[in-house]
């Protein structure tokens, strides 16, 4: 089994304390043993027990995402490690806020595609809006890149949150 | 004694370390660590062995650990007391020692500003320990010393970091004891899955080829492994190899013993490991200096592999049958399981098997050519084991071509008598391990074999020897060379001795002297008993410093990136050298 096997992209959700270094060790580890993130997010999700969840977005063959989940498992802050794309089904969502400016012909066509997508304008200036989108990330891809040609010029996004689907939590 | 919520930090670090076992420290004092070493002064429960030199502090504490089986501890200042540190801490990351170091930091409301003397310890030392913590309040101390032995030594042991900020330590607060703290989130695996056991037994049971191959987890695991490892081999007549850091694990002694695996390990361990059709992975973890190339490792052979660390499974090499568990946990389930289902090994194909790796042993690739004129290391390595063996050494060692030539010729037939650097290598590892040994085992022998490069990264220690009276014995084979590069230029690259010999050295003897120690030399094979056991009856330090061929390579060598059947067995091999571009590059 070499590691120039078929590589996937995987969605691990991760529980642990939410104590300072945590991120960093995450980070750490993913850079110190070359590991791919393709998106990272954090927050704390339960205050009571002082837990905070990190969903990672990952590539490698099998045998590297096995690593990078014994690797995550075995950090001491780190409760309950869960691959969401292996252990059934989950939903994924990003939220972006997008920034187009525009005036005329342009503009009109922004919001039309806005409309289309279910994005909202949560700033408006006679020659800019903010959208606020939320959808799988191939969604928001797709509305940035129909946003380029009409006056994008700034984009910021969440990066992947995700959740097993079903009643069973992490 | 003052009530419990009355105590400075300083006196809750001492009593939460007494608590936990601890008898001794080793350290370096400074600024940041003035409070505790005033608290050190005022009691007399813990003893402080103060080194030259923080790296040694570790390694003394790695000895220390090795040698018992307790957590080692060290105690050193804020910024260049723990970036000294860092070279200790990774050692013992990379062999698996259980290890607390305590590191003094500035003020907390300091932290951040550049302060004087200041390091971002915890960011420095993240990737080199398994955790490190960094107390902000006095209140939460206690807990956190507690729980940094738990996580030092349950699991896969390492090395744990509690930076203490100054202010910290002199802050009054509250202690609390060991057993009303619980690690909310680390709880180690030591039982294995019983039918990954039962299968592993079934194909133990089949096989025709098969191979115990064991490492420094058994020895971690503790003398019940080495015991129920000693009995399997026993009950099933298999052969086994041990990794370097699994030599002793189970006597040298045994008949079933094929010798070291690895780069330079024995013709007969790494052919049959080639061979194999069933390969038992016992606390050891396919590093690259046991597997060779991966593409060509062990092609015909299913494998078992028994860890606690489940990243140590299917990391470089995957594995038909995983268990995750404590070795003697697992090796006690699996030799119940072998004796109800009373498992007969294939004893027609087992015979078979030991006609072919007695062939392999009839090559005695460990041999070398004597001569009387010039000592040669591995005459010297065989002469300290015939003159030693029966007096129960703790043997350390420094890295290079001695350390190989140690782990191939002295037979270690005891768990813990061997310390040596394998993960990280690191030159200046032996003399101070051998403090740490001394420290725990006051009455023992116990001798540093050293090379003469690698006995000067850590030399100073030499006074920590003379101020504690630590009678330790430092056998130096004297080569005049980086003896290992200067063996990879000969093998590797076109014998262009590039920056490995150095034509300056100190007078050893002399340098014994200087130090308090005694200083003894051997010149010629005919000196060399004599100088030995001068150097065991020797009541004191003592640094024998032997002379030896300097042109002697270690062999059999799998150079690197090379398969285990590609062994060059001696100086007539290098002919026919397989020097691969992926070998070049590897190190
Ligand atoms: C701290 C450190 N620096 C460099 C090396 C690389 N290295 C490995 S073995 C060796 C030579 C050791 O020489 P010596 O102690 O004389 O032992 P010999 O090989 O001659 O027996 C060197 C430089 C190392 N392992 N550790
Ligand atoms: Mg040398």
């Amino acid at each position: 089994m070499s590691k120039h096997q078929h590589q996937r992209r995987h969605t691990i959700a991760v529980l642990v304390d939410n104590e300072p270094g945590v991120l960093a060790r995450v980070i750490g580890l993913f850079s110190g043993r070359g590991y791919n993130i393709e998106s990272l997010t954090v927050a704390e999700v339960a205050a009571k027990d002082n837990l905070s969840r990190i969903t990672i977005v990952t590539s490698g063959t099998a045998m590297i995402i096995e690593q990078i989940k014994a690797q995550l498992a075995r950090l001491v802050p780190i409760h309950r490690v869960s691959d969401l794309t292996m252990d059934g089904p989950a939903v994924e969502r990003e939220l972006a806020l997008v920034k187009v400016a525009a005036t005329g012909e342009k503009r009109v066509e922004s919001l039309r595609i806005a409309d289309i997508f279910r994005a909202r304008a949560v700033d408006s200036t006679n020659e800019s809006f903010v959208f606020e989108i939320v959808g799988k990330s191939d969604k928001i891809d797709a509305f940035v890149k129909l946003m380029e040609p009409l006056g994008l010029n700034d984009v910021s996004r969440t990066g992947v949150v995700a959740i097993a689907r079903g009643p069973r939590p992490l | 004694m003052a009530p419990e919520n009355d105590l400075n930090g300083s006196e809750i670090l001492l009593k939460a370390l007494v608590d936990q076992g601890v008898e001794v420290i080793f350290g370096y004092p400074g600024g940041a660590v003035l409070p505790i070493y005033d608290e050190l002064f005022k009691q007399n429960r813990l003893r402080h062995i103060l080194v030259r030199h923080e790296q040694a502090a570790l390694h003394a504490a790695e000895g220390y650990a090795r040698s018992t089986g307790k957590v080692g501890c060290a105690l050193v200042t804020s910024g260049p007391g723990s970036t000294n540190a860092v070279t200790g801490l990774l050692d013992a990351m990379l062999d698996s020692i259980p290890l607390v170091c305590l590191t003094g930091q500035v003020p907390t409301h300091l932290i951040g500003n550049d302060a004087f003397q200041e390091a971002d310890t915890t960011g420095i030392t993240r990737p080199c320990t398994k955790h490190n913590y960094l107390v902000k309040d006095v209140n939460d101390l206690a807990r956190v010393v507690h729980e940094a032995f738990y996580v030092a030594k349950s699991g896969r042991p390492g090395p744990v970091v509690i930076d203490l900020p100054k202010d910290v330590v002199t802050a009054k607060g509250r202690y609390v004891g060991p057993a009303k703290v619980r690690h909310k989130s680390y709880k180690p695996q030591v039982k294995g899955d019983a039918a990954a056991i039962e299968k592993a037994v079934e194909l133990m049971a089949h096989a025709k080829r098969p191979l115990l191959y064991a490492g420094g987890g058994v020895i971690n695991s503790g003398p019940a492994a080495s015991e129920l490892l000693t009995q399997l081999v026993k009950m099933s007549g298999f052969p086994f190899t041990l990794t370097l850091m699994g030599l002793g694990a189970v006597p040298a002694a045994d008949p079933h013993y094929l010798g070291m695996v690895g780069m330079h390990g024995t013709y007969e361990a790494n052919l049959a490991m080639h061979d194999c059709d069933v390969m038992v992975c016992i606390g050891a973890r396919f590093d690259d200096r046991v597997t060779g190339k991966i593409a060509a490792f062990a092609p015909h052979s299913k494998k078992i592999h028994i860890d606690i660390d489940p990243s140590s499974i299917n990391k470089n090499v995957a594995v038909e049958v995983p268990i995750v568990g404590d070795v003697a946990h697992v090796l006690e389930d699996l030799i119940r399981i072998w004796k109800t289902k009373q498992v007969r090994p294939d004893d027609k194909a087992l015979k078979a098997w030991w006609k072919t790796i007695d062939g392999w042993r009839a090559r005695e690739c460990l041999r070398y050519k004597p001569s009387k004129k010039m000592i040669k290391p591995q005459y010297a390595i065989e002469r300290l084991y015939e003159l030693t063996k029966d007096k129960d050494p703790f043997i350390c060692t420094e890295v290079g071509q001695h350390q190989m030539w140690t782990a191939q010729l002295y037979r270690f037939e005891k768990p813990k008598h061997l310390m040596t650097s394998g993960g990280l290598g690191t030159m200046g590892y032996g003399l101070p391990a051998a403090m740490g040994v001394q420290v725990a085992h006051p009455d023992a022998l116990v001798i540093d074999v050293a090379g003469e490069s690698s006995i000067q990264m850590n030399i100073q220690e030499m006074a920590t020897l003379a101020q504690h009276r630590l009678p330790v014995k430092i056998f130096i084979l004297n080569n005049q060379y980086l003896g290992m590069v200067r063996q990879w230029q000969e093998l590797l690259h076109g014998g262009r001795y590039s920056e490995s010999h150095m034509s300056a050295h100190p007078d050893f003897v002399k340098l014994a002297e200087a130090y308090g120690a005694v200083g003894l030399r051997a010149d010629k094979p005919s000196d060399l008993d004599d100088a030995i056991r001068t150097m065991i009856s020797t009541p004191r330090a003592v640094i024998l410093d032997v002379k030896v061929d300097p042109s002697e390579n270690v062999f059999p060598m799998i150079p690197a990136g090379a398969a285990h059947n590609e062994m060059l067995m001696g100086p007539e091999d290098e002919a026919e050298k397989p020097e691969s571009e992926d070998g070049m590059v590897l190190v």
